[in-house]
């Protein structure tokens, strides 16, 4: 330890060498320097460890002696070189050794902490608080207080008013001065005159200033006159002590970043050593597109439909007739679905122009007088309720048109197999688990003498491949459907029994208009697209899966969709 | 939804009812197997401090006045309207549980009491009148309050809220019967009564009354059904042979006749608009309550009479005995119903002990022919399906065997489906994130605000739940420059790109679907933005003549003559398929759509294929004009496109 650098041990310091110390932003603005070692005076430490005390405003601390520019290498080089003349050398302060070497002091604590990370140096904290003169401050260092410079201005020309002082020493001097003289009874008011009160006075304000500044003690009680009067402020510095590290060499030796082409083309990746990689943060985020949780579900679906021999049903056609979307599925007229609250009526075009005439005759025939087994519902089938437009309320709607167009196909009837998923409109209160639009998944099998039990196991087959293996079937009741089930499953994510689909055999008073034969049954059962979605991806409001409301972060994380975890 | 009625019991009374106790998880098993619902377990109480507003601290008067007594809430099937009291429902349980053998038969006695109908007037506003005595009730609070309970039920559902049939009941005695009773329809100033709502006597004429109804919040509950006649010339009135109202259905009952636990004789009238539903409705209330009567399951009939002209068809002779209580046998194949219910094995003496757990009782088999009996409650059997789901839920539907349909199909998709869902993986793949938006929207968004004239090319709605829903949309980009709006402060400083694939609707009165024109089509589309530092026209350009290649469509020459087309040699084309692209002109083709676009700065894309003929437009791109973004909310210069998909099959 060179006998330089052990004077900036001085009792006048208040050190806290702590090795993890955090007010590394500090250094990185540039580190405050006093005015001179003997300026600082000493202060509570506590002070020093709360960074966010230290002034902002740096410009009258700014480093004032001359510095050479010199690049980072030459930095990292002056350091390990200082080191070179003995094992035990140190760095006792990189504020001061900085001076010493005409270094910038921020160049040197980023080749430390360069050097350090490399364990060529080993560095700790130090933190030193101060107080330095403000800008009022070293005003009154130059000029003296404002209080002398009243008292001395009345004393020369004489009693003055309050405007008039402010005339001649302006409002700032006089505002501060006059209350500190009326204080210290320097001076005394005559009317609106103001006289000087005493012949002598003493500029103890700037004394004490100055004795700050040169880091002579001063009592507490007078040190907190002077902050009061916002003369001095504290702040705190932050540098280094610094010896060597366990990887010490008069040289470094950079290590390299990555492999890099001119490695390969030089051959030099055999020869360079690499920085350790740090393997506790993420990987660079993936550039690229990303599909849509809701649209995930709907690929996986229609892949598992498909395999089960399910034909795709042309569900693009979002507007429908009451006729279709109803009564073709023996829906009466009156059924409450039918109403404005529940289902969006079209306005313009407000009626259908044209259904199949012979078939809506047999329809309408089934409704009110029944037919092929029925009684009917018994009420007059009225035509304008039949050709109202809505919004399809269900791809239903779809399928009662695919089994009438498989009933009058050419070769007549043969089996089949449909499914759909698309969207469907209801004039619901909107809630976090319904939108007015929503997708609906709809299977059905048509084919002769079908039972419950083919519904049953067809319903359980798409379920196991949904990841659902516990199923319950409760009666209900539908419309359209007879029999007709509600679907409940073990839900395996939400660890309950819950309602997870709706299902039956449709009646047949809608399949009898259609033409289809007497011994024809179809089953069907239906979904919506929401809800396992939902449980899939843990999404609580529905708002947060469609609609533009959806944050692209929950599309970008969603992750594949399958359900084959518990095969 | 509005279709799933519920019903509250208490559970000690469900329980007395049942002859047993069921725990609350035995009770939900049976109502599962049964196909209702235990949808809450609760108590007066419990409601009561849902009902508070949150935070609020209930008043102790109130909350002591509530019983803390439980009460099961029960979710029941919209068929059943046998089900909507505790006396159907229990006595519905009984019989599936096997407590009871059979529902009780309802016999019917002649009464005395006429009740005229004047179908000149009454055909104007509510033709048809069913009616029916019960004598000697015997009322209790509990049972009068199951009796007021059920009528709420019964006009809720299947009254449709008294539009299709409104129930009237009187207390006989306080009625003058000497002479026929009445139901007409008079001009609503001169019928004047004092309403069951003024029990201090307050008289009204029938306009005043609706007027009353319509405005005093005391009177809220009546005001829903004051619209079903108040603008009726004539309105509704039943009377008795003294000229006094008894009700002026469907609103109100008159104070006079009204139903105490005292009465002991009730009269019970439905007047409606559909003799059917009337009919159950009545057949109801006196299957339900005729129990309680002096001869228990008696009922007086009353003999209702069309007078004047209008007589409805549908009451032969213009005369008709009320109650119906139409009983009649159903024959059903035994065969059919094992092969539905898809058990086989089912002999006829199996379906006739499983009929008389539904209420299909008494019934018999002989060979393959079941004849089974269906009650007049059971007005939800229309035909032998019926039956055979009856006897799928006594034989219980999870002990049904397992399996799948063995005729052999062949899965597939729809094209445009599969074209769309093979794009979608594609242009995920050049970086764009798909969003899934809202087919409803408003005119605003969906045209002035890109800057486009309101057109008459969209389906608008009737009744839409807000202003949102105007119309159905007839572009996508709405909904992507909304959520460009959404995920505004995400970072846009490497371009933010979105697209969907999704469905707009146009009107159409030329699109025929199984021979039915609704006079729209649906279409569907692309659409994708790009929204960055720049606004990035030729990214969204690139995505155009990406999808292009992606389709087997090539360039024109013209197209590509200036350009550095290095992998144009690899390129796979349709045979007589092209594309071009054109500045968009502001007359020219897709040229109101292309005024979104910044000018100079829009295009058109024109394909040329064997069935569209020569470069007719698919659709358009282009820096958006930057009063678009603003209309949105977005702080980037932005580009658009947008191309029907289905013309690239």
């Amino acid at each position: 330890m060179t006998k330089k650098n052990q004077r900036h041990l001085s009792p006048g310091f208040v050190l806290t060498n702590t090795a993890k110390f955090s007010v590394l932003n500090f250094l990185a603005d540039g580190a405050p320097e006093a005015p001179s070692q003997e300026a600082v005076t000493r202060i509570k430490p506590s002070v020093c460890k709360d960074s966010s005390k230290v002034p902002s405003e740096k410009k009258p601390f700014a480093q004032t002696a001359a510095k050479m520019v010199v690049s980072k290498e030459e930095t990292e080089s002056s350091i390990l070189s200082y080191f070179s003349s003995s094992e035990d050398a140190k760095i006792d302060d990189t504020f001061y050794w900085s001076k010493d070497m005409k270094l910038d002091h921020i160049a040197v604590v980023g080749a430390v902490k360069s050097l350090s990370a490399d364990g060529y140096v080993i560095e700790s904290n130090i933190s030193v608080s101060f107080n330095v003169s403000t800008k009022e401050g070293n005003n009154i260092l130059s000029t003296g207080s404002p209080e002398v410079a009243v008292h001395a201005h009345l004393k020369s020309v004489g009693p003055k008013t309050k405007d008039e002082l402010d005339a001649a020493l302006g409002k700032d001097i006089v505002k501060i001065g006059m209350g500190n003289c009326m204080k210290n009874k320097w001076i005394k008011k005559d009317g609106k005159l103001l006289v000087t009160a005493v012949d002598d006075v003493e500029d103890s304000v700037l004394s004490l200033l100055k004795k700050v500044v040169e880091g002579i003690n001063v009592d507490s009680k007078e040190l907190a006159i002077l902050k009061r009067r916002k003369l001095i402020s504290s702040v705190t510095r932050k540098s280094f002590s610094v010896m060597r590290g366990p990887n010490y060499a008069p040289t470094r030796v950079k290590k390299a970043a990555d492999l890099t082409k001119e490695m390969l083309d030089s051959g030099a990746w055999k020869t360079t050593s690499f920085k350790p990689y740090n393997f506790l943060t993420l990987g660079e985020k993936v550039s690229g597109g990303y599909l849509h949780p809701l649209l995930k579900v709907r690929s996986e679906f229609r892949k598992i439909l498909m395999q089960m021999g399910f034909m795709e049903m042309p569900t693009n056609k979002w507007v429908e007739s009451s006729f279709w979307n109803f009564d073709s599925l023996f829906q009466p007229q009156s059924h409450p679905a039918r109403d404005a609250h529940d289902t969006f009526f079209i306005k313009d075009p407000m009626f259908t122009k044209s259904v199949p005439e012979d078939y809506y005759e047999r329809v309408k025939t089934m409704h009110e007088k029944g037919g092929s087994g029925s009684i009917g519902y018994r009420y007059n089938f009225k035509k304008e309720d039949a050709y109202k437009n809505l919004l399809r309320t269900h791809t239903t709607a779809v399928s009662s048109q695919m089994l009438y167009k498989l009933a009058n196909q050419e070769g007549g009837f043969k089996p089949q197999r449909y499914f759909s998923i698309d969207r469907v409109f209801r004039n619901e209160t909107m809630d976090a688990t319904h939108l007015c639009e929503f997708h609906q998944v709809e299977g059905l099998v048509a084919d002769y003498n079908l039972s419950l039990g083919d519904l049953i196991g067809t319903i359980e087959t798409f379920f196991n491949k949904i990841g659902i293996t516990q199923l319950r079937f409760k009666p209900a009741f539908n419309p359209y459907t007879e029999p007709s089930m509600e679907i409940f499953g073990y839900h395996p994510d939400l660890k309950t029994w819950t309602e997870i689909g709706n299902s039956g055999m449709f009646r047949p008073e809608m399949l009898r208009p259609m033409g289809l034969p007497e011994n024809v049954r179809v089953i069907a059962w239906g979904l919506s697209l929401e809800r396992p979605t939902m449980i899939k991806y843990r999404i609580k409001n529905i708002r947060d899966l469609f609609g533009h409301k959806v944050e692209m972060g929950r599309t970008r994380t969603a992750p594949v969709c399958r359900f084959d975890h518990s095969e | 939804p509005a279709t799933m009625p519920t019903l509250s019991v208490k559970r000690s009374r469900l329980n007395a009812a049942l002859g047993r106790t069921y725990t609350d998880a035995e009770f939900d098993e049976l109502c599962f197997e049964y196909g209702i619902e235990l949808d809450d377990v609760t108590s007066e109480r419990e409601e009561y401090l849902k009902s508070l507003p949150p935070g609020a601290t209930p008043r102790r008067a109130d909350l002591e006045s509530k019983s803390e007594e439980v009460v099961y809430k029960i979710d029941l099937p919209a068929n059943r309207y046998d089900l909507l009291c505790i006396e159907g429902l229990s006595r519905a349980l009984r019989i599936f549980i096997g407590a009871d053998a059979a529902a009780p038969t309802i016999r019917k006695v002649a009464g005395p009491h006429v009740m005229v109908v004047d179908s000149a007037s009454t055909s104007t506003v509510r033709p048809y009148v069913v009616c029916a005595v019960l004598r000697g009730m015997k009322f209790d609070r509990t049972v009068y309050e199951s009796f007021i309970d059920l009528q709420d039920q019964l006009h809720r559902n299947l009254c449709r809220n008294r539009t299709l049939v409104a129930i009237g009941t009187h207390d006989l005695g306080a009625v003058d019967a000497t002479g026929p009773l009445r139901y007409d329809a008079q001009a609503p100033g001169g019928v004047r009564f004092v309403p069951l709502t003024h029990p201090d006597g307050t008289s009204f004429a029938a306009d005043a009354l609706l007027e009353h109804y319509a405005t005093d919040p005391a009177c809220k509950h009546l005001k829903p059904y004051v619209p079903i006649i108040r603008d009726s010339p004539l309105y509704p009135v039943v009377s008795d042979a003294a000229g006094s109202v008894l009700s002026l259905p469907p609103i109100i009952n008159g104070h006079m006749s009204r139903i105490t636990l005292d009465t002991s004789d009730v009269l019970i009238e439905c007047t409606a608009t559909d003799l059917t539903k009337a009919n159950v409705v009545l057949d109801t209330v006196v299957c339900m309550f005729s129990g309680y009567c002096r001869d228990p399951f008696v009922v007086e009939t009353v003999e209702v009479r069309y007078e004047g002209s209008d007589a409805p068809a549908d009451v032969p002779g213009n005369s008709m005995i009320t109650p119906a209580l139409s009983t009649r046998t159903l024959e059903a194949s035994v065969s059919t119903i094992a092969s539905v219910v898809g058990v086989p094995s089912l002999t006829a003496e199996d379906v006739v002990r499983l009929c008389n757990k539904v209420q299909l009782s008494p019934a018999s088999a002989e060979g393959d022919t079941l004849t089974c009996t269906v009650g007049p409650v059971r007005s939800d059997v229309l035909h032998p399906i019926d039956v055979a789901e009856d006897i799928g839920i006594a034989y219980g539907f999870n002990n049904i065997e397992r399996k799948v349909p063995k005729t052999c199909t062949v899965g597939g998709e729809v094209g445009i489906g599969r074209l769309g869902d093979l794009l979608r993986e594609e242009i995920s793949r050049a970086g764009y994130t798909e969003v899934l938006t809202h087919g409803l929207t408003s005119l605003a968004d969906n045209y002035t605000s890109l800057l486009r004239p309101v057109g008459t090319d969209a389906v608008s709605l009737s009744n839409p739940a807000n202003i949102e829903y105007e119309v159905v949309r007839t572009t996508l980009l709405p909904g992507l420059l909304k959520t460009l709006q959404h995920n505004r402060s995400a970072s846009f400083a490497h371009g933010m790109k979105l697209f969907e694939i999704s469905d707009v609707v146009l009107r159409d009165d030329q699109h025929v679907v199984c021979d039915t024109v609704v006079g729209a089509r649906n279409v569907r589309r692309i659409c994708a933005v790009y929204s960055g530092p720049t606004a990035g026209f030729e990214i969204v350009h690139g995505l155009v003549d990406r999808i292009m290649t992606l389709c087997e469509v090539g360039p024109e020459e013209e197209y590509v003559a200036t350009s550095n087309d290095e992998e144009g040699k690899f390129r796979v084309a349709r045979e007589g398929w092209s594309y071009i692209i054109k500045e968009a002109e502001a007359e020219g083709e897709g040229g109101t759509d292309c005024r979104s676009y910044f000018p100079g700065r829009g295009a058109v894309v024109m394909l040329t294929n064997p069935t569209l003929g020569k470069r007719k437009v698919i659709g358009h791109f282009g820096a958006l004009h930057p009063e678009i973004l603003e209309n949105f909310t977005v702080g980037y210069p932005t580009s658009a496109m947008e191309m029907d998909l289905e013309v690239l099959l």
